[in-house]
């Protein structure tokens, strides 16, 4: 299995201090690096100065909303009589993305740690780590690691000897993007196909086996003991100092055509520019970059010109035209067609469309069917009309955001790249006479 | 999930003779049962470990069978066609016997860049699977493409059974085949 490359000198290292130190996946070794103090401090503190310490961190969802942690965990009503639970959202799935398995492969007592603060602080005596079936070293670590964390009584009906119970065991997905959408991943927990919910009811009222329920994703739960143990001031001053709506730091996983792709954790509003061609190395020899997908294959494709005036924060991608996500940034360069790699991530959501939604299970495909005929030579200028329709119809008319997914690429591809489309037509079609498609 | 008129996807299992008459033998006897049990503690229902069940199921024989779905169904009070409901929704649930090693080759746009489908065609070539979705004469491969596997800087990730392969290229699939005769 790979190790993560040296540190660059610009990283922050706050999650990733450890990544590639075979000692810190073991108890000892965790403990050895001020492990478990926070859950220790957490377990003495009332749940809602917990709450209140997060949310006054800043910190953000890391799985792609960015909603506030803090405020979401005080929906969480505690002394409500009922059961609540937290899902930890290890489903990792979403193209580019693969930092919450670097954090489950060498760090896996911080996720623990962070899970059992994250319960404790929302009143629920039971989290559920949702592993994707694919990760079996991940699955592997944090199991080794939980039965380490129960043995020594950190977590279980007396954590930490505390009197307090916090059971935490992981739960493994079989195969299927979209139960990295919230309530499909309760669905997929209780045994269900992983269709998501139609909401409200939100899961802080009733979520998993109806009861009030949290989600939150490994990066943002692995963050919170380092709050706790630093203060949510030394939290808050990681960013940069004229927008406090982004805090701490963030890992971006970086990959395709570039010299050192991997998982780098810089602070939040780190310039992007610098990050691609300092931090990563840039573009392979003899080639130039030509578009970024900074934040997963969810949100808008953005050129290199935009990129490079972009700042990594929430509000900084927003500015260049996309979003942060889950910060799964994929390097696109010249030698690749742009035509071709969004048809193949819309086959991506046609694929893993759960199919409950007509807009969605008809769009991905037809959108998929289109842009390979395309890809092919034989599509007609009347595609790029019909692909924007479908594409319309796709977005915020489902129960869930992937079929909106699948829009954004093959808009904002059609939008910035539509002469490689048209190249592609004039090629075969001259006139762009329409070809009747079985 | 396969569906809809871009149905074209590698990840659909081709059905290959024999395997499918072996009257099924019961999989949670004996100690299966007993880890079966634990996990039921875990959840408030016991529908929750239907994939847990399922997973051992499929450890258990290989592949997941209609008889297997309704030992599982059985257990945790449940119809036989909800369960098949289920199974069908997973892509990791073998609906038929596969090879003895089972090859999953990341294709999609991170992989895809890096030279993924080169890779998939070095698989098919040195397996003698030739197509995706089938399994070699002998028994020993079946490749598929799979959907994003989560390690997209160790392009490109591939799967053979459990063993979880990074930074796999056309030069170097011949030799990794080789530990898995």
């Amino acid at each position: 299995m790979g190790y993560p490359h040296q540190p660059h000198p610009r990283e922050s290292l706050v999650l990733s201090k450890h990544f590639g130190t075979p000692e810190a996946r073991t108890l000892d070794g965790w403990k050895k690096r001020g492990g478990y103090q926070a859950l220790e401090m957490a377990l003495g503190m009332d749940p809602v100065a917990i709450q209140n310490v997060v949310k006054e961190s800043g910190l953000r969802g890391r799985g792609g909303a960015g909603f506030p942690t803090g405020l979401k965990w005080s929906f969480m009503k505690i002394g409500d009589g009922k059961p609540h639970y937290l899902c930890c959202n290890a489903d990792e799935s979403e193209p580019g993305t693969f930092k919450d398995r670097e954090i489950m492969r060498w760090t896996p007592h911080a996720l623990i740690e962070g899970v059992a603060i994250g319960a404790y602080a929302i009143g629920a005596e039971t989290a559920y780590i949702y592993i994707r079936g694919e990760f079996t070293e991940p699955i592997e670590r944090m199991e080794a690691a939980l039965v380490e964390a129960r043995a020594a009584g950190i977590i279980g009906p007396n954590a930490m000897g505390t009197g307090k119970t916090v059971n935490v065991w992981v739960h493994k997905g079989a195969g299927a993007y979209i139960c990295g959408e919230e309530t499909a991943l309760m669905n997929s927990i209780e045994g269900k196909r992983g269709n998501p919910r139609i909401k409200p009811p939100f899961p802080a009222v009733a979520g998993l086996f109806g009861m009030p329920t949290t989600i939150n994703n490994v990066e943002t739960l692995a963050a919170v003991p380092h709050i706790l143990v630093n203060g949510a001031e030394w939290y808050k001053k990681l960013g940069r100092p004229d927008n406090p709506k982004s805090t701490g730091t963030k890992l971006w996983s970086v990959c395709g055509n570039i010299v050192r792709p991997g998982n780098y954790e810089v602070e939040m509003g780190f310039p992007f520019g610098e990050f691609l061609h300092e931090v990563c190395g840039g573009a392979l020899p003899g080639r130039t970059l030509k578009a970024i997908i900074p934040g997963g294959s969810s949100v808008p494709i953005i050129t290199l010109e935009e990129a490079e005036r972009g700042l990594m924060d929430y509000e900084g991608m927003v500015a260049v035209g996309t979003m942060l996500g889950s910060a799964g940034c994929i390097v696109i360069d010249s030698a690749q067609s742009m035509p071709k790699q969004i048809a193949r991530l819309a086959r991506f959501y046609a694929h893993e469309s759960c199919a409950q939604c007509t807009q969605c299970r008809e769009g991905t495909a037809w959108t998929t069917k289109i842009l390979e005929r395309m890809v092919a030579g034989d599509g007609t200028a009347e595609d790029f009309d019909t692909l924007l329709e479908i594409a319309e119809n796709m977005t915020g008319k489902t129960i869930c955001v992937l079929s909106d997914s699948c829009a954004t690429p093959v808009i904002s591809g059609i939008q910035k790249f539509r002469h490689e489309f048209e190249a592609l037509i004039t090629r075969t079609t001259v006139h762009a006479v329409p070809v009747v498609v079985a | 999930m396969s569906h809809g008129p871009s149905a074209s996807g590698g990840a659909t299992l081709k059905p290959s003779p024999g395997h499918h008459d072996a009257p099924h033998e019961p999989v949670f006897t004996g100690a299966t049962r007993a880890a079966l049990d634990e996990l039921i503690t875990r959840y408030p229902t016991k529908q929750a470990v239907l994939l847990p069940a399922l997973w051992m199921l499929q450890e258990a024989r290989g592949w997941v069978s209609e008889a297997g779905m309704a030992e599982v169904a059985a257990l945790l009070g449940i119809t036989p066609a909800y369960v098949k409901g289920v199974v069908t929704f997973y892509t990791m649930y073998h609906q038929h016997p596969v090879g003895k090693y089972f090859i999953q080759v990341c294709t999609t746009s991170p992989c895809n860049v890096c030279g993924a489908e080169d890779v998939v065609k070095a698989f098919l070539e040195t397996t003698g699977c030739g197509e995706l979705g089938v399994t070699s004469d002998d028994g020993r491969y079946t490749v598929i493409e799979v959907e994003c596997l989560g390690a997209c800087g160790f392009a490109t990730p591939v799967m053979v059974n459990s063993d979880f392969l990074e930074s796999v290229t056309p030069d170097t699939v011949p030799g990794l085949l080789a530990r898995y005769q």
